[in-house]
């Protein structure tokens, strides 16, 4: 559409924060797109709220330098939208979708608004077609499965970030022909972080089948808003227009979080727990729900958010409202860490709960669920008798425990700490054998005697 | 036109309108251009707070809201079973045929208007009718009748003429009562206004759920509300879908309630395949769904759950036994939190409004097991399963505590459990029924008098088992007696095998009373075995390497009648095995 005329307002009353008030707007939009025009450049700003002629303009690039004199604000009757087109790809763009280096993008071929609308639920597809992500944590007991939102909970200092570079560049969906992208959000991560990203997209060659969004630490909390939204409305370009299968990495969404609180509290809302506006749950059901399958398209969309606890609270507001939208977790876990070893993942929190539908027989292998229930149930008594032996000492335990601490310590050492290679499933099966080996036959009483034989021989007697 | 308003400030899902007219609260208003739907939620003077039930993006002020004078209301009538509405009522599979994205300002009713139904009369020209009378059935689904009554607000009168046996639609007219009133097959109703009924009974039936931790240790009775809370993942939503499929309502109204949308295509997936256990038909045939997922527009989501209760309460009054479940009633309340704080209204514990309570309770207190109004003399029921989501897993927030105050059964999901993967994950020693005693008489009746002594037994053992534990954890493992360490390897197994219930089971995703009770009884029996051995001298590990779990799990794969022949069997021949033992003495 070709505007005939802008309509501009030099009229603003205010500035707080990252937040313009403007007075005696004639019909603002709620939500609506405008451009401020200030002696040092153009910005750009979005609409939050409308009281009669009163504006609340919330500024992508920040109001540092401006002032309500020299401004005009001009409104441009449309929402915030990003390009789509496959001129993406291979990609690398600020946190708002322009490129990096600053030249224009090529072809678009849409331009779509950023908040996306819900999928009808009649519409959807349980997702179930398994992922091998070559980790055998996962694989075995948390199984990724194409179109779930499945969060990696870090701690400050733990190798999140590795093992989600691990994750994009060795996965593989066994069998499929679809083409696949990685959408990769940045959200206030520093430079150094991005970096590693991009370094290492680079070294598998990820980056040119990718498409990179990067809001980093220094730009704005506005900006870190919208670009989840840029990026996951790109997703669903490219996953149910292309039929491509995208798997979208968030990082990270302690920062959205905390953006999202900085806007809260300078519009002076009521701050709930540790100053999280209340809406925070519905906000990051906004961006999670936009995973998932759809019936007829052959494309997907699978999410791995990184989510930091802060001080390695997973009952943090933004680690817990999380953890109620997305479909599972992954848990890193700093003593596992502290021990060296690689993946860091403490399986007992962590969860895979569309599991289920991409396990067994002709997906991955017959016993997989009571495989995966058995290691869960000896690792969890394990680890109980771990704490039971600091009190009653080594003496004190019966020798079917000891047999436990034994499986225990395999089980760390051996199925978790698998270093930073691709395991297949085969392989990741036999280590798990060899853990449960530790056990005697009456203890595996999850996993059917006739598999206990195949894989360890008849030979053991229930003794 | 007289009943437009005009927009003058939007915030997110409120906002706020300006009219000379008498608006009444929580009347619906349509807003914009687009006629996004909406509710009054509050009048200062001539302006007015809608609350809109859909996204408000690209809403301008001066565009029109257009006010229609009634309250938000329900289409009620054949149809509704096995369908999927959003939380206004929107039919979504209707929605659906304009592409895969929800779009705003749709409009559609509930029921199929093009859709005919055969009608059997049951009432003659002449007959004294009043409200909630019956005056024919429609087959609704292959096993439901849809019982076609005089609606609540009608009074009484005589019946002038009556439609014969055919098939109608659900706005053809199929009766006319003297005081010029017309029945259709259709009713509406306003959501937020309980259905009024005859009289309350007595919480003294269960509504069996075939999950043996709850219908043995805390049963929940028909008519009487269940909270369940749980931090993320340990269990809610499985539980609450393993009642849908399992437990023995007429008819299941599930809410989903600011949850995930895969969990909703789940059912959508599974219901059509799966058989209802009590009539061999697909299990969708006994559902509504009500979706209003995470990311679906907010003020929906408060609508949902009264929404909801209306179509329950319909159904009850025609005589049959509801159970509604809404997921969650956290996602509920912060919606509620969410609206109020637009508002700026002064918020009460945790940021929650103060009214939190009350608007609960208007929820709550609809359940109930009834005496129907209306001939021919009835009773239905409405029970209730709630999750409850609590932030960080806390119980003591207001929304758990408010909800339990209202509620009769606490089944307490415990993380520690969900983390050994000991599913359902229900703390036993947290959770409670109020309702042990009035449904005593049901089943010791229907299980005889000793179901009441199985089941002391096995909270005696766990409470012991506890205080041994405790005990252990402060002295070490020195003092324990033979008697001790088969206690703990027995309550092992009573876990295991008795409490734990994997919902994925094909065998044993449902346990019949009977079987509960047999099942109980094995184990009881094995102690009793090994206690006389025990007592005769036994050493504790003489017999720790029995693989006693994966015999019992066998077992327990078996159908009732089998169950107990081989159960006796079991245990006969481990009663040789011991004797066979030496005792030192
Ligand atoms: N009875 C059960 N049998 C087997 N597995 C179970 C059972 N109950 C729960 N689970 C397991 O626990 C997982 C989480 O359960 P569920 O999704 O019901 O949790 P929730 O309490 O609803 O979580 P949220 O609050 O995040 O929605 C399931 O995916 C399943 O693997
Ligand atoms: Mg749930």
């Amino acid at each position: 559409m070709i505007k005939l005329f802008r309509e501009g307002y030099t009229s603003l009353t205010g500035i707080v924060g990252p937040l313009l008030f403007l007075k005696g707007v004639r019909q603002p939009g709620f939500a609506e797109l405008v451009s401020i025009e200030t002696p040092s450049g153009v910005r750009t700003g979005q609409i939050l709220q409308v009281e009669d002629d009163l504006c609340v303009v919330q500024v992508f690039d920040g109001t540092m330098g401006m002032d309500t004199g020299k401004s005009t604000v001009w409104l441009e009757r449309d929402i915030v939208r990003v390009p789509a087109g496959d001129a993406l790809i291979g990609q690398i763009l600020d946190g708002r979708g322009r490129r990096i280096d600053g030249k224009t993008i090529g072809y678009i071929e849409k331009l779509l608004p950023t908040s996306g609308m819900p999928i009808n639920p009649v519409w959807r597809q349980s997702p179930s077609c398994y992922i091998e992500t070559g980790i055998s944590t996962i694989d075995m007991m948390n199984t990724l499965v194409k179109g779930q939102k499945l969060p990696i909970f870090s701690g400050a200092g733990l190798p999140a970030n590795q093992l989600a570079a691990q994750i994009v560049s060795q996965s593989r969906v066994p069998g499929s022909d679809t083409d696949f992208l990685v959408i990769f959000a940045a959200m206030g991560i520093t430079q150094r972080e991005a970096d590693f990203f991009i370094d290492t997209f680079r070294s598998t060659g990820a980056i040119d089948s990718g498409i990179f969004f990067l809001n980093l630490a220094s730009d704005s909390a506005a900006e870190r808003l919208l670009t989840p939204r840029m990026a996951l409305s790109v997703a669903e370009y490219f996953a149910f227009e292309k039929n491509y299968d995208v798997l979208v990495v968030m990082t990270d969404m302690l920062y959205y979080s905390e953006a999202l609180r900085e806007i809260s509290a300078a519009r002076e809302e009521v701050p709930g727990r540790r100053g999280y506006p209340g809406y925070t749950y519905s906000d990051l059901a906004t961006l999670y729900e936009r995973a998932g399958c759809i019936r007829g398209a052959r494309g997907s969309i699978t999410q791995i958010p990184i989510i930091t606890m802060p001080d390695d609270d997973m009952t943090h507001p933004v680690v817990d409202l999380s953890g109620y939208i997305t479909e599972g977790q992954v848990v890193l876990d700093r003593s596992i860490h502290d021990r060296g070893l690689y993946p860091p993942i403490n399986v007992l929190p962590s969860l895979s709960r569309l599991m289920n539908k991409g396990i067994g027989k002709r997906k991955t292998f017959e016993f997989h669920r009571l495989m995966a229930d058995q290691l869960y149930a000896s690792y969890a008594r394990a680890q109980e008798l771990e704490r039971l032996r600091l009190i009653v000492g080594d003496d004190g335990l019966t020798d079917t425990e000891k047999l436990y601490l034994a499986f225990g310590r395999e089980f760390e050492a051996r199925f978790v700490n698998q270093g930073s290679v691709f395991r297949t499933l085969d392989t990741t099966l036999n280590e798990a054998w060899e853990c449960l080996k530790e056990l005697p036959n009456t203890e595996l009483y999850r996993i059917p005697p006739c598999f206990i034989a195949e894989k360890l021989g008849s030979g053991r007697e229930y003794s | 036109m007289s009943n437009l308003g005009e927009i003058t400030g939007i915030s997110g899902p409120v906002v706020k309108a300006k009219s000379d007219l008498a608006i009444r609260m929580f009347e619906v208003a349509h807003v914009g251009r687009d006629e996004l739907l909406g509710e009054v939620i509050r009048i200062l003077g001539n302006n007015i707070f809608i609350q809109v039930y859909e996204d408000t993006s690209g809403l301008c002020t001066g565009e029109p809201v257009y006010f229609t004078g009634s309250l938000l209301q329900l289409d009620l009538g054949p149809g509704l079973l096995g369908s999927v509405l959003d939380g206004i009522g929107r039919p979504l599979t209707r929605l659906g045929e304009e592409g895969i994205f929800l779009k705003k300002g749709s409009h559609a009713s509930p029921l199929d208007p093009d859709r005919k139904w055969q009608f059997f009369p049951s009432v003659e020209v002449g007959s004294l009718v009043g409200p909630g009378s019956i005056i024919g059935n429609m087959p609704e689904t292959s096993f439901l009748n849809n019982r076609i009554m005089v609606p609540p607000d009608v009074s009484k009168g005589t019946i002038r003429s009556i439609a014969s046996p055919g098939e109608y639609t659900v706005s053809d007219e199929l009766c006319v009562l003297d005081n010029g009133y017309v029945i259709k097959a259709t009713q509406t109703w306003e959501v937020r206004q309980p259905r009024p009924v005859m009289m309350r009974l007595p919480f003294d039936q269960p509504l069996i759920t075939g999950q043996r931790v709850l219908d043995t240790l805390f049963p929940l009775a028909l008519g009487g509300a269940a909270v369940m809370p749980g931090g993320f993942g340990t269990g809610k939503t499985v539980t609450q879908q393993s009642l849908a499929k399992w437990c023995n309502a007429d008819i299941i109204v599930y809410i989903g309630c600011g949850e995930r949308g895969n969990e909703m295509t789940e059912v959508l997936e599974e219901f059509p395949v799966l058989s209802d256990p009590y009539h061999d038909v697909p299990l969708m045939e006994r559902m509504i769904l009500i979706a209003n997922t995470s990311n679906m527009p907010v003020a929906a989501r408060e609508a949902s759950i009264y929404l909801g209760m209306t179509i329950a309460e319909y159904y009850r009054d025609m005589g049959y036994n509801v159970a509604i479940m809404a997921d969650s009633t956290s996602r509920w309340a912060e919606a509620l939190r969410e609206i109020g704080g637009r508002l700026e209204e002064m918020p009460g514990e945790e940021g929650y409004p103060a009214y939190l309570g009350t608007r609960l309770a208007q929820y709550y207190e609809r359940a109930g097991r009834v005496k129907n109004m209306g001939e021919p003399v009835r009773n239905g029921s409405v029970s209730v399963i709630n999750a409850v989501s609590p932030a960080g897993g806390d119980f003591s927030e207001p929304v758990t505590q408010s909800s339990l105050r209202l509620s009769g059964v606490f089944w307490g999901l415990d993380k520690r459990l969900a983390q050994q993967r000991h599913f359902p994950a229900i703390n036993w020693q947290q959770s409670y029924s109020l309702f042990e005693d009035t449904l005593d008489h049901f089943f010791s009746s229907r299980l005889g008098p000793e179901w009441k002594f199985l089941k002391s037994y096995l909270k005696d053992m766990l409470e012991r088992e506890r205080i041994l534990k405790d005990l252990v954890q402060l002295v070490g493992r020195d003092g324990l007696s033979e008697q001790d360490k088969w206690l703990l390897e027995l309550v092992e197994i009573l876990k295991v095998v008795y409490l734990q219930q994997n919902a994925f089971s094909d065998v044993d995703a449902f346990c019949s009373l009977d079987k509960q009770k047999q099942l109980l009884l094995i184990l009881k029996r094995l102690d009793d075995v090994v206690q006389v051995k025990l007592e005769a001298g036994l050493i504790y590990d003489q017999i720790s390497s029995i693989p006693f779990r994966i015999d019992l799990l066998k077992l327990r794969d078996l159908d009732q009648p089998e169950l107990e022949s081989k159960g006796k069997y079991w245990l006969d021949k481990l009663q040789h095995q011991l004797q066979d033992m030496v005792v030192f003495k």
